[in-house]
């Protein structure tokens, strides 16, 4: 058993909510650069050339990349050996997000009440997906997500006989409705499979893969490369100004499922997808 | 066409204005985001002004980051423009002509923004680093209580934006995106 106290997670956590969305993950800029190499469309090159200028301002200026400095999400990879002292691990989590989002001079976006509404001032609670893992490590990542991508994702219970065109489909047709909103060239997180809640984060977790990577299994690896061509082909371009550059990537996730069904959830996240991984 | 718009945005100007035009603002906007314009129009309906004068104003949807000691103001870049087109048509109505956001806009935005000569323009969704850097002054004039959706008067320099809907209803998401298609699929 190895113990760690939860204030470790406090301060990890404070420090990775500052840098997170300061400092654009390398993969991101990479694949926004080689897409800018690509563009054949004249104010898609200009746009591209803007947005790689403000996450470079951002880095060296340590100013948040984008204004929405997102819903913190947080994953927990917690060894199953590891044994948390010092008070509670979710209350440390919060905790994390509230010095970070406070001291890194980050917005406070989070309402306290979905209906209701009023501003929680600190950016709290986080979004926090916990794993159990073999081990006695902790592995972290902080993802700040922005609501103009989240909004525009979506969730389709299909039917196992609407098959692969059927997934194909739905997501060119999520893509197609976003259009300009979630801040395009954007990245585009997808789950196949699982039940209703699983599914959702799946897509979820498809976005914190690096953009150039791919799925594992050639076939679904394959179907990442196909979407991105055809989603590519689309032409609503950089900021929906028409252009070749409509996404960086697609990164596809899977779940073996019911027999009954073919659950889908596509994740839109933008041109600032931030993720950080730090392991305790 | 590259055009630099001193503000207030009056009729006369925003009918010089077209779709794709480069434009660069100098002068005074004010920020408002859902909560201020719920507020505002609530408050309209019971006989209390808007905290600003709407004449040929122009509204920014954003909700910028907090300032750190020293500088004017944090991270600026636009929100979704269409979460606004429930109140959009009437600030419209009451002079607001200039909105500067991202995103598509409804019917009824744009049937307004035809009949008060209105015009839509797009800042870079996700710049909000860049955008900082030509945001020269921020006073806070109402609703502090909202946090970053509070009412704040910025005075912009140089501030790039295109015209994404003009003041006869031209769309650049329509035309831009046609465009692009029409000259790859001619290649
Ligand atoms: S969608 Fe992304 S880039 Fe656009 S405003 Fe939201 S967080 Fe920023």
């Amino acid at each position: 058993m190895r113990e760690i106290d939860v204030s470790v997670i406090t301060d990890t956590i404070e420090k990775m909510c500052i840098s997170a969305n300061v400092h654009l993950p390398k993969d991101m800029q990479k694949g926004i650069k080689s897409c800018r190499a690509c563009e054949d469309g004249p104010i898609a090159q200009t746009i591209l050339d803007q947005i790689i200028q403000n996450f470079e301002v951002a880095d060296t200026e340590q100013v948040p990349i984008c204004q929405d400095t997102g819903m913190a999400c947080i994953f927990l990879e917690v060894g199953q050996e590891v044994h948390f002292t010092g008070g509670s691990l979710y209350d440390a989590v919060h905790e994390g997000v509230r010095r970070g989002y406070t001291k890194g001079y980050l917005r406070k976006s989070v309402e306290a009440d979905p209906i209701r509404r009023g501003n929680t001032g600190d950016n709290t609670p986080a979004m926090i997906t916990t794993d159990i893992v073999p081990g006695d490590k902790v592995k972290i990542t902080v993802a700040p997500k922005g609501f103009g991508s989240e909004n525009m994702s979506a969730l389709r219970m299909f039917k196992p006989s609407a098959g692969l065109q059927g997934i194909k489909d739905f997501i060119l047709e999520t893509v197609e409705k976003a259009g300009p909103n979630p801040c395009p060239p954007i990245v585009v997180g997808v789950g196949i499979g699982g039940n209703f809640d699983h599914v959702a984060l799946l897509a979820k977790k498809a976005l914190l893969r690096p953009v150039d990577s791919h799925n594992e299994d050639p076939f679904y690896a394959q179907l990442e490369d196909e979407m991105l061509e055809k989603i590519n082909q689309l032409g609503i371009g950089p900021q929906g100004f028409g252009g070749r550059t409509t996404a960086v990537g697609v990164n596809i996730e899977t779940l073996p499922t019911h027999i009954a069904g073919m659950p889908c959830a596509v994740n839109i996240s933008c041109h600032v997808t931030r993720h950080e991984s730090e392991v305790i | 066409m590259e055009r630099h718009i001193d503000l207030p945005l009056t009729e006369e100007i925003a009918k010089t204005l077209h779709m794709g035009d480069n434009v660069y603002l100098n002068g005074v906007i004010y920020t408002a985001r859902d909560a201020a314009h719920e507020r505002m129009t609530d408050q309209l309906a019971e006989g209390i002004p808007i905290p600003f004068d709407t004449t040929d104003a122009t509204i920014y949807y954003v909700g910028p980051t907090p300032a750190r000691p020293g500088t004017v103001i944090g991270s600026a870049g636009p929100t979704t423009a269409g979460r606004m087109d429930k109140w959009a048509p009437q600030m419209i109505s009451l002079g607001a002509r200039g909105m500067i956001g991202k995103g598509a806009r409804s019917k009824e935005v744009i049937e307004a923004m035809k009949k008060y000569h209105g015009v839509y323009f797009g800042a870079i969704g996700g710049a909000g680093a860049l955008l900082a850097k030509c945001i020269v002054d921020c006073e806070l004039i109402a609703y502090e209580d909202l946090g970053p959706e509070a009412i704040r008067k910025l005075t912009v320099k140089d501030f790039p934006v295109t015209v994404l809907i003009d003041s006869e209803g031209n769309n650049l998401y329509e035309q831009g995106r046609k465009e692009y298609l029409e000259a790859r699929d001619k290649e």
